[in-house]
Order: structure tokens, then C-alpha cells, then sequence
């Protein structure tokens, strides 16, 4: 069942470096996580990757095989052509560290931006009453685990450093949508206007809803359909966005 | 003269899962600053693969339960090793902890009437596991870090500075506690992105590093779980109690090779799944132990009558605690009726919809579909034991969560003992993570605000030039020490592979006397030659060197597990003894504690026979009576001996 696979993976730090060939052993039911790891046993033992799970709950071991981005955990080497060469190159929208280590610090900025979730004034814990129906659609977008893989292709930013300082990207955007929609959430009360500072804050304009992002989710959550679509539709008595009436009609297309 | 550039923090938190979260939002809710250390990104670590639930007696689901029914279920299933302080605190504390967490967003799955759902689970007595999906975990994991990000705006707002009082050091390893005579006064470690080396000064340090997994093949753990904490505990001068007590998760993924141990959790079968062998028969039935045989139905029928009826029906014996469980599909498996990869059979396909298993069991339909290719709407799994929790840990006292005989060092959450006894039920780790982590958090801050700015320990220059050496020993250049550049130097994964074996075959879910001496003879050889263990490149993010550092802790960790495990010549929850089958209630009440021998600190080699862990005995302190009276004098008769039922 085993079988030698060829790759080729990025090797370098920021000041640059190449595509390295390797020549590597692959056994039934692995996963390119598993090849990578067989490399760094082998022969190339400070070779840098993220991981940690490897399950696909935690959302570390991002990357681009043959030019896609996925998680190396969850891309089965049985999905993958086995007569070709697997290319495995670090995400692209972020600044390299070393080989398939990448600075991922954008997200972590972008998250403090976002203003957090505002208990309701006089619920005392213990007594939140919220129906499963009305906290279905935040729980959809709260199975993000964080991969950022939708904030990697996302062409937003994807080769648009100049995007990034006024772009919150899917992920970001897809947790005002989660806030706004969650039943309890009181920051309306203090002031806090969610839909509106998603269009003028965190640059949902910029979103023009090519749904590169539930492409690769590995949650499968439907970010373009559930979470942004709907911010910008609930955003639109504020400004007036194009987009928004394109997207209903290629919904409706759709549906 | 050391270059490495020191901080100075009010405290210091190992670890950033549930435990460590919630501790640092504890200290700095206190008004301390709070440093967190964690070796992944913020938001990865091991907690958000918990799946099945965080137990609380909340009685959402059914109001019989309350606080007294937890702690009886808890004591059950730890065999009443438990310290019964901590098991108190716990089911007392958990609600509030749960309750809290929707103050901060989180969302759980609801009831009818709109409050928190509960799931039913092994040893439970009642539907008492809030819960998301098959993704509680990262519900926990992703509420604490956005209650950290929210703390940090209010700091930013305050301070125009969102670390001013919070501060998340991601992707550092922690690799020496430093101390000031006794106390604790800071901590030494690398940035796993550079291999730069860091200081921090703080007073008081929380453990929360989680479990000791990687020291195992077969294991749900990830690569974090080396043991970090249990080792820089032991080092430190603390001890580890309870550490013969290992957790095999009944039912890990067996198949395909490359996922073995990856966990199958515990809700499939409280929501229905069923355990069967080859011959298709459900064997759960013949593994029903006598102290829990009035408490688990004696037919197919009773057991699928309980999941619609629980008031006059008993559960199905799929639903033990895990350590019978475990031992069960052992058994199965070694009497030759497993499955065709070496396990048994799971299965959820003939007992619910489809429809209903992918909308309770979402996670697992999609981990074994992108997996094993396996449909669990369809088929059923194959699964079996996985090396899951360790029920040992730091020595800490029960309502501060202080480490025993280290002021300024705490301990929450797996890296700390007592809590969980001899097994710990599902559900309880996410309660124990919150309960004592908080705890852990409030009273390191409380120890540190009384120290005066004068008072507080400082870390000497000899201490972090020890440090450095230590950690840049793989390299073989630094230190001149003649034991790394003589002889062969030592590839680090081939040695965490042999300790992997060595573990899992001798010290695993059947234990044997001459095995686990084997085992320690074994631990000594590769003690020896991890000092060669070598490393080539340079320190910015070398998994490799990385690796060799965290060795040191595996194998520590890994003697203690079975130089207790040798000691003790009984079974109890996740110690099982092949050449000592029973529970004898004389080792009921007897704590095993490691410490670190007096001779193997400093750069001294100890004898390797004797091995660098020094074991005794402690007696438990009693129950107290008014939790003893919670049970039935029939039930405690299996369990404490009749001078202690007397007194």
C-alpha cells in the first residue's frame, strides 16, 4: 500500500527561499500533515510547520497544497494525484517566518477591533433564556476554529497589503455578524452600532461576495451566504451598497 | 554575563487552555497584571478538543440533580481517591462557572424553555453536560479568549496599551520555574518563532499545562501534552501525587493508521451508540462490575428503554465510567472478537436518524468521513483505548490550588492532582478547568498583592545562566559539557518514539510487575541517551530542538507513571494490575508522592538504577461526614475499610 510520493515544499525565512524536492514514503490513510512530519523525522528535522490537533478542531496546521489553501491535517494523500508532485507552500497573505510558518499576528490585531459581546443590563448569570432556533445562526459561525485559511484567499488582502489596515476580512466580519445576531447582545444599549461600524470600521464594502471564503472553510460555514450577505443587508438603511442588491439576486438565482 | 532580556509581571500563567485562561482573567479581574505563556498560537491549545460537555448540577434537564448528586457521581468514579475537598468545590462551584461563561457570549445548546441544554454521559446520574454540539471545547476556548480581548480593549480604552495588564506570550516554551530561596520567582523560557531566550520575574506562577499524553503512541493528545508542567513542578522541589492513574479513553479512532487515537467522544453513546464484537453482540453486558451492578440495566431492552424513560429505567452499561469501558474492549479485542483493525465496533447508524446524528454528532460525522472514509450515519466505527488524561498531578492544596511546599506556585487543571481520584468522568474536566482555574487565578493574585514591592523574590543571574545552558545543550556547542560530545549524537524523534513504545507496551492500560521494570530500566537508558539528544540547524523554529527540550520533561513524567504504578499492587480506576486484579480497600486511602531525588539537581547524573523519582506513601485525609452521609453504609463498605467506616 505504501508508495513513494514526491513534494516539493517551500524551505526559507522573510529574506527569501525556494522550493526544496523531496522524495518521501507514503503509507494508506495518511493525510499531508503525516508526510510533512515523516520529513521532519527523517531528513529535514528543522523543518518549521504549525500543528496541533491533528484533527481539524484547532486550525493551526494552515497552508497552500498545490496552490490551495487547506488544512495539511484534514487533505488526504488519497484525494491528491498520486503520480503528481504535491507542492506545499505557506499561506500566502501573510509574512513568512520560516518555511510553512507564517505571521498570522494580522488576525489577532483584527480581533481587538472588534468591540466585544455586551451582557444584557439586569440579566443576572444563570437566567439567560434564549431558544435554540434564535441562536442557531451565531453558533454556525462560532464552529470557526480559526484556521484564518478564508482571510488567507481572501483577494481582499490576498495581494492587497494596502487592503489590510481598513479590512477586517471574512473572519472578522463574520463575528460582527455573529454579535449582531446573537439574541442578548446589549451593545446597541451602550452606543455600539454593529451593522454600521461592519461598513465603515471593518470595510465590509470591500467584500464583493466571490464566496472565495466558504470555498475553504473547513467547517463548511457558509460565511458569504450566512454571515455577510445578511450584515450587509442589515447595513443598507445606513448606505446604500450595490453589492447588496446583486448579491440578493444571485441568491435568488440560486435558490 | 546573560544577554536575555528579563520582564517583570505580578503573575505568571503556564499554559493558555481553560485552566490558564480562566486563571489569567481571574488575576487580572484582581487588578494584577497577568502574564500568559503558551506554546501555541492563542487559542489553539488542547481544550478546544473536548467535545462531549462541561458537567454542573444545574438541573435544567432534570431537577433532581443539585451539587450533592455530582460529588457523589464524582467520588464513584474516581474510586473515592478523590480529594473529596476538591470534588466538593467543584460540583458546588461548577454552575456558576457555566453561568458565567453566557455572560461573556457564550452560547450553549438550549432546553424547550430556553436555558442551557444537558447531555446525559458515563457515571453521570443525571443529563448534566452543557454543551455545543460535539464542540464544547472550543465554545470554552473561544469565550475565554474573546473575555481576554475584552479585559485588553478595556485596557486599551484606559491605558491606550491592550498588553498594559494582559499580555499573551504565544508560541513560547517555558523551560525552568526560578526560584529565590523556597519561593517562586519567575519563570526562564524560548520563543519557539526565533529561539530567543526570556525572563520573567512575578512572584506567583499557575501551572496549567495540561497532560502528559505524548508520552504514550496511541493518544488523543497533542504534541503539547509532553508534561511540561508535572516536570517543572517536580524540578521546582513540589511533588506529584496519583500519578499511576492514566486514562484510556474507551474509544479512540483505531483506523487508518495515521489518526489512531484521535478521540471518538463519549456522546455517541449517551445519545444512543452501542458497543458490539465481531460476533455483533453487545459484550458491555458482561463487564458490569459488583459496586455499580444496581445501578446499570441487566437487559438490552431496560438500557434502550432508559434513553426515553430514565426515572424507571437503568442505564446501559455503555455508559460506565470510562476505565471499565476501557477494559472491556481490552478484553474483547485480546479474546479475539474485535473488529478487523483491532478494535470494537461503535455504532450510531441503527439507533438514531441520520438526519438526528449529524445534527447532534456533527464533528464526528465529519472527522470519520474526511478521516477513516467512514459514513457514521451508515456504518458503524471501529474504535478503541487511547491515551487520554492523567489523573496525576501537582500536589496542591485543595480550596487554593497552591502547590504543597512551593509558596508563590500553583496548579489548575490536568497538571494538577487529587480532584479527579483514581478516574475522572467525562464532563468533569471542562468543570474542573473553570472551578480551579479561577481559584488557581484568584489566589496567585492574592499572594502576590500581600508581597511588597521589597519582598518580592528575585531571580539571580547564576540561575538564568543555568537555564540557558541547559536549554542550548542539543546544539553541542554551548556549555563544554564531555557527555554530549562524546559518543554519537541521538536523533530526538527516534528516542520519543522508543519512549512512545516503551510506554504504551509496559506501563499501558495492563500493567504487570515485571513490564513496568522493565520500563524503568528502559527510562533509564533513554535518560542517558537523551543528554546525546542532537540537534542540526539553528534555534528560529527548529521543531527538532524543540523536541529535545521537551524529552527531559517526558521522561521524568514517564518514570513517575510507572514507578507508582509499580507501587501499587492493586486495580483502581485507570491503574489496572494484571497480577493484582482487585480493588483492595486498604490502598483506598493511601496517596502515592513523587518527588525529585535530593542527588540528580544540579548537572549530576543519578544512579540510573535508582532512577531521578523518589516515591512515598501518604495517608488521605478523611471524608468528612456530612459527605460521607450522602451515600448508603452499603455502598461505602466497598470501598473503606471498617476501621474507617467506624470512626
Amino acid at each position: 500500500m505504501s508508495y513513494d510520493a514526491h513534494f516539493r515544499v517551500w524551505r526559507g525565512d522573510a529574506d527569501g527561499g525556494d522550493l526544496v524536492d523531496y522524495t518521501v514514503a507514503v503509507n494508506e490513510g495518511e493525510v499531508v500533515l503525516d508526510v510533512i512530519h515523516r520529513l521532519q523525522a527523517t531528513e529535514a528535522a528543522d523543518l518549521a510547520v504549525r500543528w496541533n490537533c491533528k484533527a481539524g478542531k484547532c486550525g493551526s496546521c494552515s497552508a497552500e497544497i498545490n496552490g490551495r489553501p487547506r488544512l495539511m491535517c484534514m487533505t488526504r494523500m488519497s484525494s491528491l494525484d498520486r503520480d503528481a508532485t504535491v507542492t506545499v507552500t505557506p499561506m500566502r497573505a501573510f509574512p513568512v517566518l520560516r518555511d510553512l510558518v507564517t505571521d498570522v499576528s494580522f488576525n489577532y490585531q483584527k480581533a481587538r477591533e472588534i468591540p466585544a459581546f455586551v451582557p444584557p443590563q439586569g440579566v443576572k448569570p444563570g437566567e439567560y433564556r434564549m431558544r435554540q432556533e434564535d441562536v442557531n445562526r451565531s453558533q454556525e459561525f462560532r464552529k470557526c476554529i480559526e484556521c484564518f485559511l478564508c482571510q488567507d484567499t481572501c483577494h481582499v488582502v490576498r495581494d492587497h497589503e494596502e487592503n489590510k489596515p481598513a479590512f477586517a476580512g471574512p473572519r472578522f466580519l463574520m463575528r460582527v455578524a455573529e454579535l449582531d445576531m446573537h439574541p442578548l447582545d446589549a451593545a446597541a444599549e451602550t452606543g455600539v452600532d454593529r451593522k454600521r461600524s461592519a461598513q465603515e470600521e471593518h470595510g465590509l464594502g470591500y467584500c464583493n461576495i466571490t464566496k472565495c471564503c466558504t470555498e475553504v472553510c473547513p467547517e463548511h460555514i457558509k460565511i458569504t451566504d450566512n454571515a455577510l450577505i445578511p450584515l450587509k443587508e442589515r447595513a443598507v438603511d445606513r448606505k446604500y451598497d450595490p453589492l447588496v442588491w446583486l448579491g440578493s439576486k444571485i441568491r435568488r438565482r440560486g435558490a | 554575563m546573560s544577554h536575555t532580556p528579563r520582564q517583570s509581571w505580578d503573575v505568571v500563567v503556564v499554559g493558555a487552555g481553560g485552566a490558564g485562561l480562566r486563571a489569567a482573567i481571574e488575576a487580572r479581574e484582581q487588578g494584577l497584571r497577568c502574564a500568559v505563556i503558551c506554546k501555541s498560537l492563542f487559542g489553539k491549545a488542547h481544550t478546544v478538543m473536548a467535545e462531549g460537555g462541561i458537567a454542573a448540577s444545574m438541573g435544567n434537564v432534570n431537577q433532581g440533580d443539585n451539587w450533592q448528586v455530582h460529588f457523589r457521581d464524582t467520588m464513584r468514579g474516581g474510586k473515592f481517591l478523590n480529594q473529596w475537598r476538591m470534588a466538593e468545590l467543584h460540583a458546588q462551584e461548577a454552575p456558576d462557572r457555566v453561568w458565567e461563561l453566557e455572560t461573556w457570549g457564550a452560547l450553549f445548546d438550549r432546553t424547550p424553555d430556553g436555558r442551557i441544554s444537558q447531555r446525559n454521559f458515563g457515571g453521570h446520574e443525571y443529563p448534566r453536560l452543557a454543551h455545543v454540539g460535539d464542540r464544547t471545547g472550543l465554545e470554552l476556548i473561544r469565550t475565554l479568549q474573546q473575555k481576554i480581548v475584552s479585559l485588553q480593549q478595556d485596557d486599551h480604552r484606559e491605558t491606550g496599551d491592550h498588553e498594559a495588564r494582559l499580555k499573551v506570550f504565544q508560541e513560547c516554551t517555558v523551560t525552568r520555574l526560578l526560584k529565590d530561596g523556597d519561593r517562586v520567582a519567575g519563570v526562564f523560557g524560548y520563543e519557539r518563532e526565533s529561539g530567543r531566550f526570556f525572563t520573567i520575574e512575578a512572584p506567583a506562577v499557575v501551572l496549567a499545562t495540561g497532560g502528559i499524553g505524548k508520552s504514550f503512541k496511541v493518544t488523543s493528545n497533542s504534541w503539547e501534552y509532553t508534561g511540561d508542567g508535572h516536570a517543572l513542578a517536580l524540578l521546582a522541589g513540589a511533588s506529584l501525587i496519583n500519578m499511576e492513574f492514566v486514562q484510556f479513553h474507551p474509544t479512540g479512532m483505531v483506523w487508518p493508521p495515521s489518526v489512531k487515537g484521535i478521540l471518538v467522544t463519549e456522546s455517541v453513546r449517551g445519545d444512543g451508540g452501542v458497543l458490539r464484537n465481531s460476533d455483533g453482540k453487545r459484550f458491555m453486558f458482561d463487564y458490569i462490575p459488583d459496586v455499580f451492578r444496581e445501578k446499570y440495566a441487566e437487559s438490552e431492552e431496560e438500557g434502550d428503554r432508559w434513553y426515553k424513560d430514565q426515572e424507571n429505567n437503568r442505564r446501559p452499561p455503555e455508559l460506565l465510567p470510562r476505565d471499565e469501558v476501557a477494559r472491556a474492549i481490552n478484553a474483547e479485542v485480546k479474546a479475539g472478537r474485535g473488529s478487523p483493525h483491532g478494535g470494537v465496533f461503535l455504532d450510531i447508524s441503527s439507533r438514531l436518524p441520520a438526519e438526528e446524528i449529524r445534527r447532534k454528532l456533527p464533528s464526528m460525522h465529519h472527522q470519520f468521513k474526511e478521516l477513516a472514509d467512514v459514513d457514521i450515519t451508515a456504518e458503524p466505527m471501529e474504535v478503541g483505548p487511547t491515551c487520554h488524561y492523567v489523573m496525576g498531578g501537582v500536589d496542591v492544596d485543595p480550596d487554593t490550588a497552591a502547590a504543597v511546599g512551593v509558596p508563590g506556585l500553583f496548579a489548575a487543571g490536568e497538571v494538577a492532582g487529587g480532584m479527579h481520584g483514581s478516574n475522572r468522568l467525562g464532563g468533569n474536566s471542562l468543570s474542573d478547568l473553570l472551578v480551579f482555574g479561577r481559584r488557581a487565578g484568584l489566589h496567585a493574585a492574592e499572594y502576590a498583592a500581600a508581597l511588597g514591592e521589597g519582598a518580592r523574590p528575585r531571580v539571580s543571574e547564576a540561575a538564568v545562566e543555568a537555564a540557558e545552558a541547559e536549554a542550548l545543550r542539543p546544539f553541542g556547542v554551548e556549555g563544554g559539557d564531555p557527555a554530549v560530545s562524546a559518543g554519537r549524537a541521538e536523533n530526538p524523534y527516534a528516542l520519543h518514539q522508543e519512549l512512545q513504545q516503551s510506554m504504551n507496551d509496559l506501563v499501558g492500560i495492563i500493567r504487570k510487575a515485571p513490564e513496568m521494570e522493565e520500563a524503568l530500566r528502559r527510562l533509564s537508558a533513554l535518560r542517558e541517551r537523551s543528554r546525546r539528544a542532537g540537534v542540526e540547524g539553528h534555534r528560529q523554529f527548529n521543531p527538532g530542538w524543540h523536541l529535545a527540550l521537551d524529552l527531559r520533561n517526558m521522561l521524568l513524567v514517564s518514570e513517575c507513571v510507572a514507578r507508582a504504578a509499580l507501587e501499587r499492587t492493586e486495580s483502581r480506576g485507570g491503574h489496572t494490575r494484571d497480577d493484582h486484579p482487585g480493588m483492595d480497600r486498604r490502598w483506598r486511602r493511601v496517596n502515592l508522592v513523587c518527588r525529585l531525588a535530593e542527588e540528580s539537581t544540579g548537572s549530576a547524573m543519578a544512579d540510573p538504577l535508582l532512577g531521578l523519582v523518589r516515591l512515598t506513601r501518604r495517608d488521605m485525609p478523611p471524608i468528612r461526614g456530612d459527605l460521607l452521609s450522602l451515600f448508603e453504609k452499603e455502598e461505602l463498605v466497598k470501598y473503606l475499610t471498617d476501621e474507617e467506616l467506624t470512626t
